[in-house]
C-alpha cells in the first residue's frame, strides 16, 4: 500500500496511468497468446472429429463448413467395423486406471508412513532408491519384462501392465506424501501412542485422516499416469478382449488407411475422465504440487 | 485456478506452507519390537514390487547388455549416431525451454485478476490431456501437407505456404520439441507458481519501499528463493525428457528415415521391428552415462534440502 503510494508521489499521475495500460495491454496480449498456444492442438481434435468426410482424405479447414456429430454417434453405437469394439477397449482402460489408482494409494502410503512416520529408515533413503525407477530407460525394459512376466505368469494379463504401472507410479506418491507428511506434528504420534495406540491404529486413526487431501492428489497422479502410459499396455497384452484405449489409438496410427475422424473423437473421450478428475480435485492437486516439490 | 491460493489456505494442521516446514525430530531412537514389525511389514508390498519389477528386470537388462559388441555396432550405426545427437538437442532444448517459460509465466499468473485465474484453468489443459491423443493431434494437425491446421493458418495469416514439416530430421525434431513443452510446461508453471507463491509478501513490500523496479525483485528476491525448486525441478525434468519416447513415437514418428529418432523410440525399433532386443537394451543403456550423474546431482540436492520450497 505504502509502496505504491510512493511510487505514485514519485512519478507523475500521467506517468503513472500510461504504465498501468501499457502493463494491463500487455497482459492481455500474453494471455491471448497462452490461449492459441494451448487450444490449438485440441481445437484440431474437434475439427478433425467433427468432419464425417475426414475418414482419410485431406478436406481439411480451418473453420468446420459441414459440422455433425455423426461420428460420436456411430462411436456411442459401435456400428462401423472399426470401431467395434470401442466400449469394452474403454471398460479394459478404466478397471487398469481404477487398480492403479488405488494400489499406488496403498502401497505409497504404507511405505511413506513406515519410513516417513515410524522412521524405519532416513526419508531421503526411500526417496532416492524410488527416483532411481526413472532413470531406467523404457528400451531396457522390454525383453525383460516380457521374460518376468512369463516367470509370474501374467503375460497377456491386465494384471501385469497393473503391477508395472504401479511401480513407476509409486516413487512419485511417496515423494509427495513424504513433503506433506511434514505438515503433520509428530507430537499427535507421540500422543496416541502413549495413549497405547498401535502402530496400525496410528496409521488408519491418525496418519490416513491427516493425509486424505495428500492421498487424494497422489490417487489422481496414479490414474493420470495409468492414462497417459501406452508402453506396458502394448507390451504386456496382446489378446483383443484385453486392448485399451491407448492401445486402440495406436493401431489406428499404424494403419495406413487410419481413419482420422474417429481417431480423434476416441481422443476426446478419452481425455474426458482425467480432466474431470482433474477439475473435480483441482485444490488438492495444487496441494500435491507444492508439497511434493516434484511432477507426476 | 482457485485451487493454488485455496491449498495453501488449508495446507494442513499446522497451517499455511511457509518456508520453513515443521520438520521431525531426525531419529527417534531404533524401532524394537512389535513396531518393528509393522513397520517392515508397511514396507514389505513396495519392496516387493521394487524387487520383482525393478531390480529384477533391470538385473537381467544389465546382465543382457553388458556385451561390448553391442555397442560396437551401436556406433557403427548411422542411424544410432543421429538419434543420439538428437536426444542431447531434444532434452537440451525442451527442458530448458519449458523451465524458463515456466519460471517467467508463474509470475505472470500471480497476477490478481479473475480473469487470469479462469486462464490458468485452461492452461493446465495439456497437462491433464493424456499423452497419445494428444500428440496424435499434432501429428495430424502437422502430416496432413499441404492442409493440415498449422499449414492453413500459416497461409491465412502469412500469405505463404507453411513446410512439410516431417520432410526434414531438424524442423521434424523440432514438432516434437515443441509438443513435449506443450504438453508438460503447465506442470512446472504450477509448480513455480507455489514456490513463489510460499515467498513471504514482506519481502517484496520491503524491497517496494526501497523502490526496486520488477526486475530487480525478480533478480534479487524470486530468483535467489527459487534457485533450489528451479535446479530439482530441472534435473527431475530432464531425467524424464530422457526417457519421454511419447513425443517423438507420435508426433514425427521418427520421419524422415530415423533422422528424427531419439535413442528411446529407436531402442523400440530395434528391439520390436528390428527384431535386435539385445541391440534396443544397449541403446537404451547407453544414456546411463549421462542420465547417472544427472541423478547423483539430484540425489545430493534431495539430501542436503530434502526439497524445501
Amino acid at each position: 500500500m505504502i509502496a505504491s503510494f510512493l511510487a505514485v508521489k514519485r512519478r507523475s499521475p500521467a506517468h503513472y496511468r500510461l504504465r498501468r495500460a501499457v502493463v494491463e495491454a500487455g497482459s492481455l496480449l500474453l494471455g491471448a497468446v497462452i490461449l492459441i498456444w494451448v487450444l490449438i492442438p485440441v481445437y484440431n481434435m474437434f475439427l478433425v472429429a467433427l468432419n464425417a468426410e475426414g475418414h482419410n482424405e485431406f478436406t481439411y479447414e480451418i473453420l468446420p463448413s459441414h459440422p455433425t456429430l455423426q461420428i460420436f454417434t456411430s462411436l456411442w453405437n459401435a456400428d462401423d467395423e472399426d470401431i467395434r469394439n470401442i466400449w469394452p477397449e474403454f471398460g479394459n482402460s478404466i478397471f487398469i486406471g481404477l487398480a492403479v489408482m488405488v494400489l499406488t494409494v496403498v502401497i505409497a502410503s504404507l511405505a511413506a508412513f513406515a519410513i516417513g512416520r515410524m522412521r524405519l529408515a532416513r526419508d531421503w533413503a526411500l526417496s532416492s532408491a524410488a527416483l532411481l525407477t526413472y532413470v531406467i530407460p523404457a528400451s531396457t525394459l522390454i525383453i525383460p519384462f516380457l521374460r518376468i512376466m512369463h516367470v509370474y505368469g501374467l503375460i497377456d494379463s491386465p494384471l501385469g501392465v497393473i503391477a508395472a504401472e504401479v511401480t513407476f507410479a509409486t516413487p512419485y506418491a511417496i515423494l509427495v506424501l513424504q513433503h506433506y507428511a511434514r505438515l503433520i506434528p509428530s507430537e499427535l504420534d507421540d500422543a496416541a501412542r502413549i495413549d497405547g495406540a498401535s502402530v496400525v491404529q496410528l496409521y488408519l486413526r491418525i496418519y490416513v485422516p491427516l493425509m486424505a487431501p495428500a492421498l487424494a492428489a497422489v490417487g489422481t497422479y496414479a490414474l493420470l499416469f495409468a492414462w497417459n502410459d501406452y508402453f506396458y499396455q502394448y507390451m504386456l497384452l496382446q489378446s483383443e478382449k484385453h486392448t485399451t484405449v491407448a492401445m486402440a489409438l495406436e493401431q489406428f496410427f499404424d494403419d495406413d488407411d487410419a481413419p482420422w475422424n474417429y481417431m480423434m473423437a476416441i481422443a476426446i473421450l478419452y481425455a474426458l475422465p482425467p480432466i474431470a478428475v482433474f477439475y473435480a480435485l483441482r485444490r488438492f492437486m495444487a496441494l500435491g504440487v507444492t508439497a511434493g516439490g516434484v511432477k507426476a | 485456478m482457485s485451487g493454488v491460493s485455496d491449498a495453501f489456505a488449508e495446507s494442513g494442521p499446522s497451517g499455511p506452507a511457509a518456508l520453513g516446514w515443521p520438520r521431525l525430530p531426525r531419529w527417534r531412537g531404533r524401532l524394537h519390537g512389535s513396531d518393528l514389525r509393522w513397520s517392515l511389514a508397511f514396507v514389505a508390498p513396495y519392496a516387493v514390487l521394487f524387487t520383482a519389477f525393478v531390480v529384477y528386470p533391470f538385473g537381467y537388462a544389465l546382465w543382457i547388455g553388458s556385451d561390448p559388441k553391442l555397442y560396437g555396432e551401436l556406433l557403427s550405426d548411422r542411424r544410432y549416431l543421429r538419434a543420439a545427437v538428437n536426444i542431447v538437442a531434444f532434452v537440451g532444448i525442451a527442458v530448458n525451454v519449458q523451465m524458463i517459460l515456466a519460471l517467467l509465466l508463474s509470475g505472470f499468473f500471480m497476477r490478481r485478476r479473475l480473469w487470469i485465474k479462469a486462464l490458468l484453468a485452461i492452461y493446465i489443459l495439456p497437462w491433464t490431456l493424456p499423452a497419445v491423443p494428444a500428440y496424435l493431434s499434432f501429428h495430424w494437425m502437422l502430416v496432413a501437407y499441404p492442409q493440415g491446421l498449422a499449414d492453413n493458418l500459416i497461409s491465412l495469416l502469412f500469405g505463404i505456404e507453411g513446410p512439410f514439416w516431417f520432410n526434414r530430421g531438424w524442423l521434424a525434431l523440432g514438432c516434437d520439441i515443441t509438443a513435449a513443452v506443450w504438453k508438460w510446461m503447465p506442470l512446472w508453471t504450477l509448480i513455480f507458481l507455489g514456490g513463489r507463491m510460499a515467498i513471504p509478501q514482506d519481502l517484496y513490500d520491503a524491497a517496494d519501499i526501497d523502490g526496486a523496479s520488477p526486475y530487480r525483485r525478480f533478480v534479487h528476491i524470486t530468483m535467489p528463493l527459487l534457485a533450489n525448486l528451479y535446479i530439482v525441478s530441472t534435473l527431475i525434468s530432464a531425467v524424464w525428457t530422457f526417457g519421454d519416447y511419447a513425443p517423438v513415437l507420435f508426433v514425427s514418428a521418427g520421419t524422415p528415415a530415423f533422422e528424427s529418432e531419439v535413442i528411446p523410440t529407436l531402442g523400440f525399433h530395434f528391439a520390436l521391428d528390428f527384431a535386435n532386443p539385445p541391440l534396443g537394451i544397449a541403446a537404451g543403456l547407453s544414456v546411463l552415462p549421462l542420465l547417472v550423474p544427472i541423478m547423483i546431482v539430484l540425489m545430493q540436492r534431495l539430501k542436503a534440502t530434502e526439497v524445501q520450497l
